[in-house]
């Protein structure tokens, strides 16, 4: 795996967004304030710690989604009409909604502090965000789990039924241990989705990476020649944690294929 | 139409006080129509963009020049793997500032307008995932097609455009459907750049008439019809392209 980052193209992806941010610099109006890169350099704690709310959300609306997911994605494949028709209907509504308007949904739809008697409880946005960041996510998991259940043959279905183990026993024992493997590399790439999708909260007021990075730019006075180097260091930053995540996700792919 | 479903949806508000305002007022109604034909218009653009970078990329991934081939696996890369929205913005807010501005009457405009950029952007974006789509089709063409092509006295574009190249976009329509599905998705960020599009004026409407819950439906509701219309409309052209012994 260290390997693979000395490689051709991931130093051509990083040149590619460090020109970006030189380019900044050459650009740079001359004037009696920091320079582009100083100013970046003294405010990077501040964007670094709204990046660490974006890995939290991610992690956090990771985990309910994957919970929600997986039931939504059993259900699906559940004898009952009812259940069956709904949770197929829930699974395509949430797949087919772009995923700021979902988060718009919760943001302004759920209220932002529970009253409880004379206490009030604020709900923090940025675990509304997550939890609106969870839906699609679990309905991308649905899909994933699904496919990975139709995928076990069915020969395992019927020595289960046979060796007299109930339709839960059978899911519990038999076909989940052998979905893990193969869901591991659908469920990285939508955990990449997510975390890729996580800057859609500064939209609404979120102070996570991105809204840090425009708080930081309008406090150095909104100068232009500070954009470019700002926003590629943004990029940067996720571009650093996501790659590997990428080449992970590749050799899952490769180490857990089902040859059948 | 509209002074037809006006009354009704009047009545409804009045009743019961479930506001669809857009469908009873003129002017909201107006906006809306806007907002929605801007949202199809955005939608057709990146998606044209994204194929055409998809093909270009796929054909320059074959090319002899080792450069030519770094630069593409880098713009993948770069592509890939940062945020859709923040990429909106860079290219919005950083590259527009130092794009040149027109003068019009004594105030000036920048010559790439917000609509031009989310184009620009979403269509590098989804031009990537494309690449990968199409260099996959292109691989999955049997080497000895290829090979007859080459026999029958073609020359490699030539092959590349009459032989491979349709073969191939049968192959990977599938996934093209999916990526295609994803990037019109995509497009409802262009609310953060300010693009006109139908999220930001219900995001208008309900600041202007507090009805965010019939608002926020009626978003559902319409992404999940483009959505399903463009699902439908692939799922056409793959059953019309069908070639014997293919799937």
């Amino acid at each position: 795996m260290v390997s693979n980052i000395a490689r051709p193209r991931y130093c051509a992806a990083l040149a590619l967004l460090f020109l970006f941010s030189f380019w900044g610099e050459t650009v740079a109006a001359p004037n009696p304030h920091f320079s582009p890169f100083e100013a970046l350099w003294i405010w990077m704690p501040f964007i670094l710690s709204g990046f660490l709310l974006n890995l939290v959300m991610s992690l956090l609306a990771a985990v309910l989604g994957t919970i929600l997911g997986g039931l939504l994605g059993i259900a699906q494949l559940s004898t009952s009409k009812v259940i069956c028709s709904s949770s197929v209907f829930v699974t395509q509504v949430f797949r087919n909604t772009p995923w700021i308007i979902i988060l718009f949904a919760v943001m302004l739809l759920v209220p932002f502090e529970l009253k409880l008697g004379t206490r009030s409880l604020i709900i923090p946005d940025w675990l509304k965000a997550t939890v609106g960041f969870a839906i699609p996510v679990s309905a991308n998991v649905a899909e994933v789990v699904r496919g990975a259940i139709l995928s076990v043959p069915s020969g395992q279905w019927e020595s289960s039924e046979s060796l007299g183990f109930s339709k839960w026993q059978t899911l519990r024992m038999v076909i989940l241990p052998q979905c893990v493997k193969r869901m591991m590399a659908p469920w990285m790439n939508a955990y990449a989705i997510l975390v890729l999708s996580t800057p859609i909260a500064a939209v609404l007021g979120v102070h996570e990476a991105v809204g840090n990075a425009q708080q930081a730019m309008e406090a150095l006075g909104a100068r232009t020649s500070l954009l470019v180097p700002f926003y590629s260091f943004i990029l940067v930053l996720f571009f650093f944690y996501i790659y590997p995540i990428s080449r992970l996700t590749l050799w899952l792919e490769r180490r857990y294929a089902v040859y059948l | 139409m509209f002074e037809l479903i006006s009354p009704v949806f009047r009545h409804l508000y009045e009743s019961t006080g479930v506001n669809f305002v857009f469908l009873y007022d003129p002017y909201e109604y107006g906006r809306f129509v806007n907002g929605v034909f801007l949202t199809i218009e955005l939608g057709i653009c990146c998606l044209l963009l994204s194929v055409l970078i998809g093909i270009l990329g796929a054909w320059a991934q074959e090319a002899r020049s080792r450069i030519l081939r770094l630069l593409i696996a880098g713009y993948i890369q770069a592509f890939r793997n940062t945020p859709p929205i923040v990429q909106l913005l860079f290219f919005y807010f950083a590259l527009g500032a130092l794009t040149p501005k027109v003068s019009a009457d004594g105030y000036s405009i920048p010559i790439i307008s917000a609509f031009d950029w989310a184009v620009i952007s979403l269509g590098c974006f989804g031009g990537a995932f494309n690449v990968e789509i199409f260099r996959s089709g292109i691989e999955a063409v049997p080497h000895s097609t290829r090979e007859a092509g080459e026999a029958l006295g073609y020359t490699k574009s030539q092959a590349f455009f009459y032989i491979t190249l349709p073969l191939a976009f049968r192959f990977c329509l599938p996934a093209l459907t999916n990526n295609l599905v994803s990037l019109l998705k995509t497009t409802s960020l262009a609310y953060a750049i300010t693009v006109p599009e139908v999220t930001l004026v219900s995001s208008q409407i309900w600041s202007d008439n507090l009805n965010v819950a019939e608002m926020m439906l009626t978003l559902f509701i319409f992404y999940n019809l483009i959505v399903a219309m463009l699902a439908w409309a692939m799922h056409r052209l793959e059953r019309a392209l069908k070639i014997p012994g293919y799937g």
